[in-house]
């Protein structure tokens, strides 16, 4: 493609629709029409320029705003179809089976349809997570066709436009003006904080340009953040593991190396409805209980350095702290928060062995529901071995007890009961409810005494390095959006001819309201000629147009 | 009186003066011979005063409750949508103080009317925090959202005075079918007060246990007769209406009822309208707006929007994201409520860069604000009461 010659000589790259020196329109079409498009000062923009290669398609494709919206508008209705069902995050099933059973359980035809389409998960699918990168790609396309060649326009701009230019401007107007008119302009024009330059007969006045790179500096903080969260997917920037934390328990935080926690205690409180709380006693009444507080106190160790890894004596207490709701534990780049708990869950259960017949006991033991001993030796010469533990038994299969998960909601014990009457020893299988003898009626029982029993605090273990990058986009973001949104960038033109006329020509990205407020108070102070909006004189001219039509 | 009675008479005060407001707005816009301002000029003063008042008030029953409560009044469907009636109002403050048109207060007033009796319809006693929203990011992010959504509503009012302009009343089309099903919708949310209202004042209750879509026995409260009942209900109030359909256990009668009655009502009230007037309520609305200037209208409903966006931005998203950081442990995790701030904001995002087009200027761009509106209630109404998730409030 070739340059293109302005009349007034200067040399324009291919694809500029105004003359970068004296502003002309340079094709017919611009030519012809009673406004021109000032969006990007009539540059050259790549995108509007070439067709021809595929690497031009494939630009050209990304930059439109069409193309951009039109991601944007398929984002939006993707991620309200999401909310039609409860994402599989949501619903109480944790195994792919489940999951998909509980869709079809629930939602009857239109839960399986949903499941099938794979909206269960929408959020992380390939075709959502595309689309995402469609946007990213869309903004950084769009925003270099239009930033580079508005950045050059704006900076090398003239004072001295050309008449064509000038008319063809929303805010125009011309007419005869006295001699003093440019300076007083200039005057009011400072006053109003423009930055004035002079040439010749002519002034631009420009204030709020920097407005014009918001766009550009909000697009540049939505790329920050989506790479931000891009991030995640590597390992090590992002860790997020759960940890069931007993009252009293010392564990090993997952992820964390080198670091303990140690659960000192959990405690669930209600609101009461008295005391300091009565104004709360009608919404208690209407909706019963409601959560006051969720707390874990938890001791943070330590491995000291010199100490051998593991052991028990070399840790070194971190912190001491209150883990709640809003309140998580901080510390070298962690987090730990309170995000579960279950109550009272069993801790160890206490037994005695007794005779059947005489109900006689030959002493207690008392097993923990989560290291149990294996053998336990009573007094009078008695011993109990615990041959099987199925902390939540949930019945036999080919005769084999199982256990349903690792933890102690309903405890099952094969034990085997030695005493010296019965040294051969007894075989019996015990749950809560009952007791069953495989081998035969025994002489001897364990009968139940008590159980001891404790919370169990649910926490989130959680590393985010790419917080810092998610903030900096964030913050990015909102500086160009208010850049952008709450400054604008308003130019006046103005130029008075040998005899006296004076041209005057305005423009502004948004808020023409204010413009023309501005532009009034100059009119005003430096009798400049009337202006009209000429958008205002189209509009009309189209509205007469329309009711001949519906007339005629 | 104690501080919350004090808050609850600020909130009747704000409503009266609200309602003076709206007609002093009408008859100052009304007035004006075709072509002039003169009423709108001298009245206009007057309406402004009294809204002003009004919104003085309503702040005096926000911070009053506030100091009752000892939280931020932002953590219930009831304060939530009052809230969200002071700030409309708010929002129409600004943009009349920019731009004075008092046709827009004309238009904003009652719907600020329509939210804030429509919030009242909801259990209004002061209730504890559940520890999530014991912090004070909830007075923080809550308000700002809320404060945002008011300016960003004011552009579907100047949207709707726009349309009620352009649309040709004599002439069907679909333009007028939907400017119409507008104010049908506004029409409903009549219906909807005027029902619960009654139904509360003759002290209506029935009682039902159910089974739910976990297969638990639960328990459930009509506040208004029951057309449908629950799956496997069991009525426990004797004398109580018979539901006249059972539903299954996806979907909640007891809500399917308010709304039924709603809509009953509402269109009842919708025909006596049209049968009275012997009009559209768009075409009864059409001489208040003969004066209006149309490109200030898209002005006014462009600048709503830019000043609400970044507002907006800073409140459901930003703030959101620290928030749940905080209290959740992930700054995101696609809960209903936090995607329909996304929606929301998506939205707004595709109307800006829609406006840069040619074309999408003036009555296209006043469909979208409204749609906006739509969105933003649907996420207050909608999403609060039926796709509850973590943010429910009901
Ligand atoms: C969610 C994603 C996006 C957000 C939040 C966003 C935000 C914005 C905002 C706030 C503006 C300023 C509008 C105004 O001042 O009126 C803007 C302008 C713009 N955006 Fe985006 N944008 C997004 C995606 C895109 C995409 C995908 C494209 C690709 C075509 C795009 C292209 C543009 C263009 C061309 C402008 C005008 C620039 C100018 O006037 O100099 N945007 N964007």
């Amino acid at each position: 493609m070739e340059n293109l010659q302005c009349q007034c000589g200067h040399t324009n790259p291919p694809g500029t629709k105004l003359c970068e020196s004296c502003g002309r329109s340079l094709t017919e079409k611009d030519q012809n029409s009673k406004l021109v498009d000032m969006r990007y000062e009539g540059t050259a923009r790549r995108s509007q320029t070439y067709n021809k290669s595929i690497i031009d398609k494939i630009w050209n494709f990304f930059s439109s705003v069409k193309v951009g919206v039109s991601i944007i508008v398929v984002l939006l209705v993707a991620a309200a179809i999401g909310t039609i069902l409860p994402q599989q995050a949501f619903v109480p099933a944790s195994t792919e089976a489940t999951i998909q059973a509980y869709y079809a359980d629930t939602y009857g035809s239109i839960g399986r349809v949903y499941h099938a389409l794979g909206f269960h998960d929408l959020y992380s699918s390939y075709w959502f997570i595309a689309l995402v990168g469609m946007l990213a790609i869309s903004l950084v396309i769009a925003s270099l066709d239009r930033f580079v060649p508005l950045y050059k326009s704006l900076k090398n701009q003239r004072v001295l436009r050309h008449p064509s230019f000038m008319d063809k401007q929303r805010i125009y107007g011309s007419g005869p003006a006295a001699e003093d008119t440019l300076e007083k302009a200039e005057t009011k024009l400072k006053e109003l904080k423009y930055n004035v330059r002079t040439d010749k007969n002519g002034l631009l006045a420009e204030k709020g340009r920097f407005s014009r790179w918001g766009p550009y500096v909000n697009h540049i903080g939505l790329i920050i953040f989506l790479f931000g969260v891009m991030l995640r997917m590597i390992p090590g920037f992002y860790i997020d593991e759960s940890l069931w934390l007993r009252e009293g328990e010392t564990r090993a935080i997952p992820e964390v190396p080198g670091y303990y926690l140690e659960n000192k205690g959990f405690a669930l409180e209600n609101y009461t409805g008295e005391g300091g709380e009565e104004v709360f006693g009608e919404a208690l009444d209407r909706v019963g209980t409601v959560a006051k507080n969720y707390q874990t106190d938890v001791v943070l160790y330590q491995n000291s350095e010199d100490a051998l890894p593991g052991a028990a004596d070399s840790q070194e207490v971190v912190a001491e702290y209150p883990i709640r709701v809003n309140q998580p534990l901080k510390f070298d780049g962690y987090a730990i928060y309170q995000m579960d708990f279950r109550l009272d869950e069993l801790k160890a259960m206490t037994f005695a062995l007794t005779n059947k017949e005489t109900e006689e006991s030959l002493g207690e033991l008392t097993i923990d529901l989560i290291n149990p001993v294996d053998n336990y030796e009573l007094e009078g010469g008695s011993t109990v071995e615990l041959l099987g533990y199925y902390p939540d038994f949930s019945g036999f299969e080919n005769g084999e007890p199982q256990t349903a998960t690792p933890l102690p909601n309903n405890p099952g014990f094969l034990v085997e009961l030695t005493t010296p009457e019965t040294p051969e020893g007894e075989t019996s299988f015990i749950t809560i409810q009952n007791t069953v003898e495989p081998l035969g009626e025994n002489d001897f029982k364990l009968t139940f005494l008590s159980a001891d029993t404790r919370d169990v605090s649910g926490l989130t273990v959680r590393k985010d390095s790419t917080l810092p990058i998610l903030g900096l986009g964030g913050l990015i973001f909102m500086i160009g959006v208010a850049q952008g949104m709450y400054f604008n960038h308003r130019r006046f033109w103005i130029q008075q001819k040998a005899d006296g006329t004076v041209l005057l020509a305005g423009h502004t990205n948004k808020n023409w309201f204010g413009l023309k407020k501005d532009l009034d108070r100059v009119v005003e102070y430096a009798s400049l000629p009337a202006y009209t909006d000429q958008q205002d004189e189209i509009d009309k001219v189209e509205k007469a147009e329309k009711e001949g039509e519906t007339l005629s | 009186m104690n501080l919350a009675d004090l808050s609850s008479n600020l909130l009747y005060v704000a409503f009266v003066a609200y309602l003076i407001a709206t007609f002093v707005f009408g008859g100052a816009v009304k007035g004006n011979k075709e072509g002039t301002f003169n009423s709108e000029k001298r009245w206009g003063k007057v309406a402004i005063t009294i809204t002003l008042i009004g919104f003085a008030a309503n702040l005096g029953y926000f911070f009053t409750r506030w100091g009752a409560t000892g939280h931020a009044p932002l953590s219930n469907m009831f304060e939530f949508t009052t809230a969200f009636g002071m700030t409309l109002v708010g929002g129409f403050i600004i943009l009349y103080f920019l731009y004075k048109t008092a046709v827009l207060g004309m238009i904003v007033l009652p719907v600020a009317l329509l939210i804030i009796a429509f919030a009242s319809m909801f259990p209004s006693e002061v209730s504890p925090l559940i520890p999530a929203l014991q912090t004070s990011w909830l007075a923080i992010h809550v308000s700002t959202v809320v404060i945002a959504e008011g300016i960003l509503a004011i552009s579907a009012a100047a949207g709707l005075i726009y349309l009620l302009k352009v649309v040709d009343p004599a002439k069907k089309s679909k333009q007028r079918f939907w400017l119409e099903a507008m104010m049908y919708s506004l029409v409903l949310v009549v219906g909807f007060v005027v029902v619960s209202s009654f139904f509360s004042l003759t002290g209506y209750e029935a009682e039902f246990t159910y089974v739910d879509k976990e297969d638990q026995e639960a328990a459930i409260t009509y506040a208004m007769p029951p057309i449908f009942g629950m799956n496997e209900y069991v009525a426990l109030t004797d004398g109580a209406m018979t539901p006249l359909v059972e539903t299954p256990a996806l979907v909640h009668a007891g809500k399917l009822t308010t709304v039924v009655w709603s809509v009953l009502v509402g269109t009842i009230l919708y025909w006596l309208i049209r049968l009275i007037f012997r009009k559209r309520i768009s075409a009864l609305l059409k001489p208040f707006v003969k004066n209006v200037n149309l490109q200030l209208m898209d002005e006014i409903g462009y600048r709503a929007i830019i000043i609400g966006f970044p507002i907006f931005t800073l409140g459901a998203l930003v703030f959101a994201m620290i928030w749940a950081q905080i209290a959740w442990s992930r700054f995101w995790g696609w809960d209903p409520k936090e995607v329909w701030a996304l929606i929301t904001w998506l939205f707004y995002a595709a109307y800006l860069h829609l406006r840069l087009g040619k074309g999408w200027q003036g009555e296209k761009s006043a469909w979208l604000a409204v749609i906006g509106f739509a969105i933003i209630m649907f996420n207050l109404v909608a999403v609060n009461l039926i796709i509850a998730g973590l943010h429910s409030y009901a």
